[in-house]
């Protein structure tokens, strides 16, 4: 079982014909993903990879094969309007890789999607991959296997540590799953969170967050009334300076708010279990799945 | 981006807010030339992207223009918070009924623009909120409809009980509500948000942060940057497409991936030691940014040992052992090297390290507490 992708997945790739595009779609194709479509405008009728077919628009690409998410690959400066015309395009589920989307673009975005009721994953995030179903996005396949934890990160390289380590140590996953480093982004800790705790596939979650915002501290608070399932955080930025964008736009402490000390208060405050170290996930997650 | 005021100040007279004519000047003398022009009381401000100035002393009153030029001596070359003031701000002084505060900030949790406005303005916002938050009034706009009239006119009347001075602020709020939108920004205050014993409204100090997203399609705003007011590495940095920031530690970090820095600079700090930065290589395998990479960390004199923390995802591995030792052939390095790589092209990277007599780890934990080790053990 997983949360949010896995075999039935059909994905439409936007901006398939691009650098990253072409390469990711490619990668995901090898691991086994339903690649059913991909978009780029005027390049509609073209097959990627002889096999591919490559769609003008969204609409026309949903049409002819039925793809229910999407994953986009286009320039910061087009994202935004990507993103919206997914979402109307009738896909459940919308994954945006792009890094570098404009904020208030994103408070446009935001309530078009909710109100079409499809769930947006980032933007500037690497997307999702269900071990050995599924993977959208670009996390490496072969660091993963499936097993009992689930895995939500606000980061990239982070995530793939921690989930590193997990698979070496013989401890598999359900999903990850990166929710992104932007400000506004369209899926948070606690969607995931309760996605997690209905999955009967998964035991256990790992969390990774990060300095800035509130997310994590309200996600604490929702562990502790709503979950059964046991949790380990991590936050990073313990030593990152006040004021200063920490790479993701939205790492940065605002004034005294958002810092790693007041997260790593609230996991406490809501027994989730505290990785001090990216390593430590390894034994707090098998202690809780004994 | 943070603008200084001046900058902040001539966008706000665009969309029509009423703000103090001002000059910026770079010299005691020019200081001087410019508060003749003002004739009257003017104010000497410093323009640096740091909050506190005025507690810091980089603002001051001046009755005269000899005044003028001796306070700006003093202020210029001045250092709040690590940052030297080259520019000072010299506007007439306003008279002074009341001081309310006006900001518009982009609120992650509402996933909107919010307005705070409050009638205790003059001081540090933040610590309004946290002792007297009753006298804070927020207010999220939904960007398609936009600051409606009614909306504005109620933010208006919190403020003022008369009806004219809260029309008049309403209109200000809706003004600021539009150079928040067309110039992207992720902040925007009036504070001191003025009304003078004649009864004109007037922006006695303004800031705006710019969302970087927004700067590549408005070069307009990218123009404002001043450089000179940067960290010349962070600014080096930046022009190479790489993050940095500089601390004062002096382990130097290199990784590939935000989150991945951070956790690297904590465990840095969990053993004991002191990171010298935050560096990002990003994604894209190029070698060049791992020889920019290395040239700016070395530059630092802080730093004695140097950490690379590679996860190869779409960082190819083998891509960052070639800029490494393309980058130690140009600059031999003088202080000791620690290599933790592991993922995409692992064992070509190997290979290549180990061709030119360089070893790497695949473990962090251990890279980390030997990079400590070497640049002189725990603080």
């Amino acid at each position: 079982m997983s949360v949010f992708i896995n075999k039935q997945t059909k994905l439409v790739v936007q901006g398939i014909t691009g650098r990253d595009g072409s390469f990711h779609a490619k990668q995901m194709m090898e691991y086994g993903t339903q690649v059913v479509a991909g978009v780029t405008p005027g390049k509609g009728g073209q097959k990627f990879e002889g096999t591919v077919p490559v769609f003008d628009t969204v609409a026309d690409a949903v049409q002819a094969t039925g793809a229910n998410t999407s994953v986009i690959y286009v320039p910061p400066p087009y994202a935004a309007d990507a993103i919206m015309e997914a979402a109307a395009s009738g896909v459940s589920l919308v994954v945006c890789i792009t890094e570098g989307v404009s904020v208030l673009d994103m408070t446009k975005v935001y309530p078009f999607v909710k109100e079409r009721g499809v769930r947006l994953l980032g933007p500037n995030c690497p997307g999702l991959i269900s071990p050995g179903e599924s993977k959208v996005g670009i996390i490496p396949g072969r660091i993963c296997t499936p097993g009992p934890v689930g895995v939500v990160s606000r980061s990239g390289t982070l995530t793939y540590e921690v989930v590193y380590q997990l698979t070496r140590a013989g401890i598999g996953q359900t999903t990850c799953v990166g929710i992104g480093g932007d400000p506004i982004n369209g899926t948070n800790f606690i969607d995931c969170l309760e996605a997690f705790e209905k999955d009967p596939a998964t035991k256990a979650i790992a969390m990774m967050g990060e300095i800035g915002g509130t997310d994590e501290q309200e996600a604490a608070e929702y562990v502790q009334q709503h979950m059964k399932k046991p949790v380990v955080g991590f936050i990073a930025g313990q030593t990152a300076p006040p004021g200063r964008r920490m790479g993701h736009a939205g790492a940065i402490i605002s004034g005294s708010a958002g810092t790693a000390a007041e997260k790593i208060e609230a996991f406490e405050k809501c027994g989730i279990g505290v990785a001090k170290r990216p390593m430590d996930f390894v034994e707090l997650i098998r202690a809780r799945l004994k | 981006m943070n603008l200084h005021e001046y900058q902040a100040k001539d966008i706000f007279r665009q969309f029509g807010i009423n703000t103090p004519a001002g000059e910026v000047v770079t010299t005691p003398a020019a200081a001087k030339e410019a508060a003749r022009k003002f004739s009257g009381p003017v104010m000497v401000k410093a323009q640096v992207h740091v909050g506190g100035r005025g507690k810091a002393g980089g603002v001051k009153f001046c009755k005269t223009p000899d005044e003028a030029q001796e306070k700006a001596s003093k202020i210029l070359g001045m250092q709040i918070k690590g940052l030297t003031v080259q520019k000072v701000l010299i506007a007439p002084a306003a008279d002074i009924a009341t001081e309310a505060y006006v900001g518009i900030i982009v609120d992650r949790a509402r996933k909107k623009p919010v307005f705070m406005v409050s009638a205790a303005g003059g001081i540090d916002i933040e610590e309004v909120a946290a002792t007297t938050p009753e006298k804070i009034k927020y207010h999220a706009v939904d960007v398609r409809y936009g600051l409606m009239p009614f909306e504005a006119l109620e933010l208006g009347f919190f403020l003022y009980k008369d009806a004219k001075l809260a029309r008049g602020a309403a209109k200000v709020m809706q003004q600021l509500y539009a150079a928040f939108m067309a110039n992207g920004c992720s902040l925007a205050e009036i504070n001191p948000f003025v009304v003078t014993p004649t009864g004109e409204i007037i922006a006695l100090d303004g800031k705006m942060v710019i969302d970087d997203n927004e700067l590549d399609r408005k070069p307009d705003l990218e123009a404002l940057r001043d450089v000179e007011s940067e960290n010349p590495a962070e600014v080096d940095a930046r022009e190479n497409n790489l993050t940095f920031i500089k601390l004062d530690g002096n382990v130097g970090c290199i990784v590939n991936g935000a989150g991945l820095a951070m956790a690297t600079m904590d465990l840095v700090k969990y053993y004991g030691g002191e990171p010298a930065n935050f560096l990002d290589i990003g994604g894209s395998s190029n070698p060049e940014k791992v020889v920019n990479a290395l040239r700016i960390i070395t530059a630092d004199t802080n730093v004695k040992a140097i950490l690379f923390n590679i996860f190869g995802g779409i960082t190819r591995t083998d891509d960052v052992a070639n800029g490494i030792v393309t980058a130690l052939k140009q600059n031999p390095l003088k202080v000791p090297l620690v290599i933790r790589l592991t993922g995409t092209n692992e064992e070509i990277a190997l290979k290549i390290l180990a061709d030119h007599g360089l070893k790497a780890s695949s473990d962090m934990d251990e890279a980390v507490q030997q990079a400590v080790k070497l640049a002189g053990g725990a603080q």
